[in-house]
């Protein structure tokens, strides 16, 4: 009875004064501080990463095993989704192109989704899930289990050591996976043009040799999936790093992991598209 | 008590009025003491005292916000970087948890910073991993990954790898924590032998009294972030303080209260 009546007073005063207004600006302030504090904190990590990263270009082993633990490992689901993202671009785009007779151009239209947009992007969310969520946890237990400290006080740079490796490994990994996820897309369109709907397959690899460029279309996919392996590693990477040292804390930051980093694939994909082909 | 001016040749670590805050408490609240070299200095007090604090101090991975921290003689707080890593060297370090690298195996995690410090060929590198592991007595485990091992065992892998670079001071945080009697015995056993057999000088931060008196060679009892005693573990255990006699026989009520301070029982209970 008391409690309750507390609450209903203290509501009673807020709204007086206006506060109960003020409440969501308030909430948006303390995100916004927040937000900005969580950048100048990426960048600032960021910066000691790079240094690690160049530092640990001296030791190619330690990369190769990154390459293993990020690249090569998540290869299979990218293969898979690849294959069926193909089949279904198959499968749809012959729906649309045969009402104006247009199936032969099928290739290109398979080629070009993949190349530009859907090889980049789905395999940066992919890779963000699989190796993005596995890199944040391990940094975050590594950091719980005081084996982060423990290097320091063997005079050990973990950025060196743990951080360094893991951010290049994971900038060499995104474009070879998405170069495989394109690849696989396209042999999917090509089993659906062909065996399914018997489209030439001279007319399906001609069309592809012609309408997809080199510099427009397949480098400026090299490009993004470049910009997204960067980013989502280095997003993986920080909140690892700056987990709280619980099961809680770490299962958080994995959590964030993946959102944010699809969020900034997501989002810097309509940048990088608008830069590429818009003319901005 | 012992004078916190007295920074001779003899004492490798000299602390003089540290102050370390987290937010508005400070942890360390004036903390001065001397480690002589070559002795077993155990460092007790009740849990959240600042005993852990002290260590990152001393390792240089926290900042102080006053006071002056000499290790070796030379000033450890704000050192930068390759000078910092450079006295590391001269240190080891034992976690309550063991921080074994988990990928790793037990010749590695030991091996890993003879390889990271030194380029040793190989073949040296396991036979000073062999012997490092011989002075455990966990010769035998060296293939073993660390979720094969016990935790008395992961802290003598742990131990073995703090002294593989051969340092000249031990730090261990909390080393008899969670273990069976066999293993705590084990562990007391090679922090007093190694530290005569090599020379070293041992810092013990603990909270079990009689485990840590039956090491050491000087007690310094911490509260509050400042050194409520120090002596021999005898003169300890005789003191005529009610505060270090509450904590060396553990009483559960005595100057350290029982009950954490709060408003009057009846009329909490009633709802007032």
């Amino acid at each position: 009875m008391a409690r309750s009546a507390i609450i209903i007073r203290r509501a009673t005063i807020l709204k007086k004064f206006g506060a109960v207004r003020m409440e969501p600006i308030m909430k948006l302030g303390q995100w916004t501080i927040g937000f900005t504090c969580g950048l100048g904190g990426a960048c600032v990590f960021l910066v000691v990463a790079l240094r690690g990263a160049a530092r640990s270009l001296l030791r190619p082993m330690l990369i190769v095993q990154q390459l293993y633990a990020t690249g090569v490992l998540t290869m299979l689901i990218i293969l898979v989704s690849g294959l069926f993202v193909g089949l279904v671009l198959g499968l749809q785009g012959y729906y649309q192109l045969v009402s104006f007779s247009a199936e032969s151009s099928l290739g290109m239209v398979v080629a070009l989704f993949l190349v530009r947009e859907l090889g980049p992007v789905l395999s940066a969310l992919l890779f963000a899930g699989r190796a993005g969520s596995a890199l944040t946890a391990e940094i975050g237990l590594m950091k719980a289990t005081e084996q982060l400290a423990a290097m320091e006080m063997m005079a050990v740079d973990p950025m060196e050591r743990i951080i360094g490796p893991r951010l290049v490994a994971g900038i060499i990994s995104m474009p070879l996976l998405a170069a495989m996820f394109s690849a696989v897309g396209v042999l999917g369109g090509y089993l659906v043009a062909h065996v399914q709907f018997g489209v030439d397959p001279g007319m399906f690899w001609s069309s592809i040799e012609n309408g997809v460029d080199l510099i427009d279309d397949i480098l400026n996919g090299v490009i993004k999936s470049l910009v997204f392996g960067f980013v989502v590693v280095w997003i993986a990477l920080y909140e690892g790093h700056r987990s709280v040292p619980t099961s809680e804390g770490v299962s958080r930051a994995t959590t964030r992991t993946v959102v944010a980093s699809s969020l900034a694939v997501l989002g810097g994909d309509y940048m990088l598209t608008a830069i590429m082909f818009g003319g901005f | 008590m012992l004078s916190t001016t007295d920074h001779t040749a003899d004492h490798i670590v000299c602390a003089e009025d540290l102050v370390f805050s987290h937010g508005e408490r400070n942890i360390l609240d004036g903390l001065s003491l001397t480690i002589a070299r070559g002795t077993v200095t155990v460092i007790m007090g009740p849990s959240g005292c600042g005993k852990s604090t002290f260590l990152g101090l001393l390792g240089g991975r926290l900042q102080p916000a006053s006071g002056a921290l000499r290790f070796d003689g030379k000033p450890v707080p704000r050192t930068p970087g390759p000078d910092l890593f450079r006295m590391r060297r001269k240190m080891g370090m034992l976690f309550q948890n063991s921080a074994l690298l988990t990928d790793l195996s037990v010749h590695d995690n030991v091996a890993f910073p003879i390889r990271e410090q030194t380029s040793l060929p190989e073949e040296l590198i396991r036979i000073l991993v062999l012997m490092k592991l011989e002075m455990v007595g966990l010769r035998g485990a060296r293939d073993m990954m660390p979720s094969q091992l016990s935790g008395g065992m992961m802290r003598r892998v742990a131990l073995s790898r703090a002294i593989a670079l051969d340092p000249v001071m031990i730090m261990y945080d909390e080393p008899f924590v969670g273990l069976d009697p066999v293993s705590m015995g084990v562990i007391l056993r090679l922090i007093r032998s190694l530290n005569d057999a090599l020379g070293l000088t041992s810092v013990v931060v603990t909270h079990d009294v009689s485990e840590g008196c039956s090491i050491a060679d000087q007690v310094y009892l911490m509260d509050n972030g400042r050194i409520a005693g120090n002596g021999t573990a005898e003169e300890m255990l005789g003191s005529k303080d009610p505060w270090i006699r509450q904590f060396m026989q553990g009483h559960a009520d005595g100057p350290v209260r029982y009950h954490h301070p709060a408003g009057d029982y009846l009329e909490e209970i009633r709802g007032g």
